[in-house]
C-alpha cells in the first residue's frame, strides 16, 4: 500500500520478464502508456510495476526476443462464488472515489448465454445439393432501405420498365458494416482506415456521433453519418455528403444514457469536427430533447429527409431493450428506412459498469422478436434491419441473417482487426494500441494504410466464409437465406427461448 | 538509387529498427547474442522529442562529405552508388563522423572503427524496413 491506493495493492496481472532473453532495448518501456515498465539506468536493469499493468499485451507483442509474458496474478482473494473478486474490488474502488465505475468495451462477464453459440446451422445432403463457391458465382449483395409493397411495370414499344418509384437504398457488396464509433472516441487514423476500407469493399462505415472530418468527405458515398442527442458536427453539408443518415436513440452497451467524451480528448481537430470549443467535455444527453414520442421521431426523420432531398435513407438506432418489438413497430411507422438494433453485448468507449453489465437484452432475442412483430404487422418490407452488439465471426453474421437481419454492424471486431486486444481501458484515452486515443504519440501507432488492409481483409475473409456456409445450404445468394429460421436449430435452450427465437430444437 | 526514408507521421519510436540493424550486422544473426555477447552497434537510430520520432540512417549522399573527409580512403562508393566504409582501412580518426551533416555515422566502440548504414547489401530489403511494424520506413527510389 506504499504510495498506492488500496485496490491497486492487489495486482491483477504479473509481468514476467525472462532476464536471459532481455537485451535492455527498452521497447517495452516506450510502448507501455501505463508506465508499468521502467529502466534503472544506474544498475542497467529493466524494472516493472505489476499493479499498473492492464494486460493489453502491447509489450509482449513488441518485445523482439519474446522475453515478456503477462499472466494473471495467481494470488487471489479467498474464494467466494457469490462475492467474486470483481465485486470486492469494485467496492474498494468506490469506497475510495465515491464515483461511478467506468468501463470500456462490451460486457465481459459471460453470465448470460450467448445465443449465437446455442444455435447451429443447416447444410444440404443428397437432395438440393450444396454449391461450391469457388466454382460457381455467389451473391452477397445487400440493399438496405424501404422496399415497396408491390412492383408495377409498364410496357412500351416491347420494352418493360419499372413503374414503381423506389426509395433510396444503400448498396452493400457484403452484409457487414463498420459500427458507429465516433471520431474522438477513436482517432482520425482509424477513421481513415474504415473510410478507405468501406470504399474499397463496397460497404459502409458509420461516423458515430462525433461528426465527419472534412478530409473524409470524399468517402461520403460509403459513409453513414449519425445524428445523436448531442448533434455534434451536424450540418447540411454533413448530411448531404453521406450515403445514409442514422438517428442514434440508444446504444447496446449503455441503453438509456448518453455519451461523454472528456475534454482532454477534444483537441483542435475534434473540436472543429464536433463544432464545440476545444478542451470542453462533449456530453450527449440521455434523450433527444426534441423526441418524446413516435410523432416527434417522425418529425426528425422527415426533417433529415427534407434536408437531403429524400436522397438518403434514414436509419434509427435503438438499444435492444424489453419492448424493442413494439418500439420498432413505431419506428417503422414513423418513416425509418433502416432499423438498427444494438444488443447488450455491444462495445463502448466508456460506460458505467452497472449499466453495461445489467441493462438491455441479447441481440438474438431482440432481433427475433422485432423481425416477427414486423412480419405479423405486415410492415417488415418497410424497413431493413441491421443488428450489432455481439457479432464476433462470419458464423454470427449468417445466424443473425437467418434470424431475420438484413445486415450486421461490427464494432469490436473492427477494432480487434486493427490490433485491439480488448483490455477494456478505452475510457482512459491511453490506448496502447493507438486506437481509442487522440494522444499524438499513441495515435501514430495506427497507420491508416495498414488499417485499411486489415479491415478489407477481414471483410473479404468473412465474405468467403459466408459464401462457404450458404453454398453448403445449397443457396447461391444470401438473399435466399435471409430470415430462413428453419435453417437454424437450438441446442440447450428452453421452450420459451426457442419460441422467441422462432427456431426448432436440434434433432427436430 | 533506392534509399531508406522515414515516415514520421507513423513512426512510433519503438526502436525495433535498431534491434533489426544490430542483429543483421552481428556474426551470430541472433538477437540475444548480438546484444549480450557481441554488443553490436546499430547503424541507425531513432530520434525522439515529445510525440515526434523518426528513424534515421545514412542518406548515401551523391556528394558525400564523409568520402572527402576520410584520410585513408576507407569510405567510398560501391558500384550501385552506396556509400560504404571499408572497416579494414579505418583508422578511427572520426573525421567522417565530424564531416557528416546528418550525424549518421557512429563509433563502433567494440571494434574501434566508424560504422554506418550499408543498406544491408546482401538483402533485398534492408532489415530495418522489414522490421518496422508500422511501415514507417520505406525503401524506394525518389
Amino acid at each position: 500500500m506504499l504510495y498506492k491506493s488500496f485496490v491497486d495493492s492487489f495486482s491483477d496481472y504479473i509481468i514476467d520478464r525472462n532476464e536471459d532473453k532481455c537485451i535492455l532495448c527498452r521497447i517495452c518501456e516506450r510502448q507501455c502508456s501505463y508506465e508499468a515498465h521502467g529502466f534503472d539506468k544506474k544498475n542497467s536493469v529493466m524494472t516493472k510495476q505489476d499493479h499498473k499493468c492492464i494486460c493489453c499485451r502491447r509489450c509482449e507483442a513488441m518485445c523482439p526476443t519474446g522475453a515478456i509474458s503477462i499472466r494473471e496474478n495467481p494470488s487471489q482473494f479467498k474464494r467466494n462464488s457469490n462475492w467474486t473478486a470483481s465485486h470486492r474490488k469494485n467496492i474498494y474502488k468506490q469506497a475510495e472515489t465515491g464515483g461511478i465505475l467506468l468501463v470500456g468495451m462490451g460486457n465481459p462477464t459471460g453470465k448470460q448465454p450467448t445465443y449465437f453459440d446455442r444455435m447451429l446451422l443447416d447444410a444440404s445432403q443428397v437432395t438440393n445439393p450444396s454449391i461450391d463457391p469457388l466454382r460457381e458465382p455467389m451473391e452477397l449483395r445487400t440493399y438496405l432501405g424501404r422496399k415497396p409493397d408491390r412492383l408495377e411495370f409498364e410496357e412500351k414499344d416491347g420494352r418493360v420498365s419499372l413503374k414503381t418509384k423506389l426509395t433510396p437504398q444503400l448498396k452493400l457488396e457484403y452484409p457487414i458494416m463498420f459500427s458507429a464509433m465516433s471520431y474522438g472516441a477513436i482517432n482520425y487514423n482509424v477513421h481513415v482506415g474504415m473510410a478507405r476500407a468501406s470504399q474499397k469493399m463496397g460497404i459502409y462505415y458509420n461516423t458515430g456521433e462525433g461528426g465527419l472530418h472534412k478530409s473524409l468527405y470524399p468517402y461520403g458515398a460509403n459513409t453513414i453519418v449519425q445524428v445523436a442527442s448531442g448533434r455534434f458536427g451536424v450540418n447540411a453539408e454533413y448530411l448531404n455528403v453521406a450515403g445514409g443518415i442514422e438517428i442514434k436513440i440508444g446504444q447496446g452497451a449503455k441503453p438509456g444514457i448518453g455519451g461523454h467524451l472528456p475534454g482532454e480528448k477534444v483537441n483542435e481537430e475534434v473540436s472543429r469536427t464536433r463544432m464545440i470549443p476545444a478542451g470542453t467535455d462533449a456530453l450527449s444527453p440521455a434523450p433527444h430533447h426534441d423526441i418524446y414520442s413516435i410523432e416527434d421521431l417522425r418529425q426528425l426523420i422527415y426533417a433529415l429527409k427534407e434536408a437531403t432531398d429524400y436522397k438518403n435513407p434514414v436509419s434509427v438506432k435503438i438499444a435492444a431493450v424489453h419492448n424493442s418489438a413494439a418500439i420498432a413497430s413505431g419506428i417503422v411507422r414513423a418513416g425509418a428506412d433502416i432499423l438498427t438494433l444494438d444488443g447488450y453485448r455491444g462495445g463502448t468507449g466508456a460506460a458505467p459498469l452497472v449499466t453495461r453489465n445489467n441493462v438491455g437484452i441479447p441481440i438474438e432475442l431482440a432481433l427475433a422478436s422485432v423481425d416477427q412483430r414486423l412480419r405479423d404487422e405486415g410492415i417488415r418490407n418497410h424497413v431493413s434491419i441491421v443488428v450489432g452488439g455481439g457479432i464476433r465471426s462470419s458464423a454470427d453474421v449468417v445466424k443473425a441473417i437467418a434470424l431475420g437481419a438484413d445486415a450486421v454492424y461490427i464494432g469490436t471486431a473492427t477494432l480487434v482487426s486493427v490490433g485491439c486486444t480488448l483490455c477494456r481501458m478505452c475510457f482512459t484515452g491511453k490506448c496502447p494500441w493507438g486506437i481509442a486515443t487522440n494522444d499524438q504519440s499513441l495515435s501514430k501507432r495506427i497507420n491508416p494504410d495498414i488499417a485499411e488492409e486489415k479491415l478489407s481483409n477481414l471483410i473479404r475473409g468473412w465474405g468467403l466464409e459466408i459464401k462457404e456456409i450458404i453454398g453448403g445450404m445449397g443457396l447461391n445468394a444470401l438473399e435466399s437465406m435471409r430470415g430462413s429460421r428453419h435453417r437454424l436449430r437450438g441446442v440447450g435452450l428452453s421452450e420459451s427461448e426457442l419460441d422467441i427465437l422462432g427456431i426448432a430444437p436440434a434433432g427436430k | 538509387m533506392k534509399r531508406v526514408y522515414p515516415v514520421e507521421d507513423y513512426c512510433m519510436g519503438c526502436g525495433l529498427c535498431e534491434v533489426a540493424c544490430a542483429t543483421e550486422h552481428s556474426k551470430s544473426k541472433d538477437i540475444v547474442k548480438a546484444y549480450k555477447e557481441e554488443a553490436v552497434t546499430p547503424r541507425n537510430f531513432v530520434e525522439r522529442k515529445e510525440y515526434l520520432s523518426y528513424s534515421i540512417n545514412c542518406r548515401h549522399c551523391e556528394e558525400p562529405s564523409c568520402i572527402e573527409a576520410c584520410i585513408t580512403g576507407a569510405v567510398d562508393f560501391d558500384e550501385d552508388g552506396r556509400v560504404l566504409i571499408d572497416q579494414a582501412r579505418c583508422v578511427a580518426c572520426w573525421s567522417c563522423i565530424m564531416a557528416c551533416p546528418f550525424g549518421v555515422i557512429k563509433r563502433d566502440t567494440v571494434n574501434n572503427v566508424s560504422t554506418k548504414c550499408d543498406q544491408c547489401v546482401e538483402r533485398e530489403t534492408p532489415a530495418c524496413v522489414q522490421a518496422c511494424p508500422n511501415r514507417a520506413l520505406i525503401y524506394e527510389e525518389r
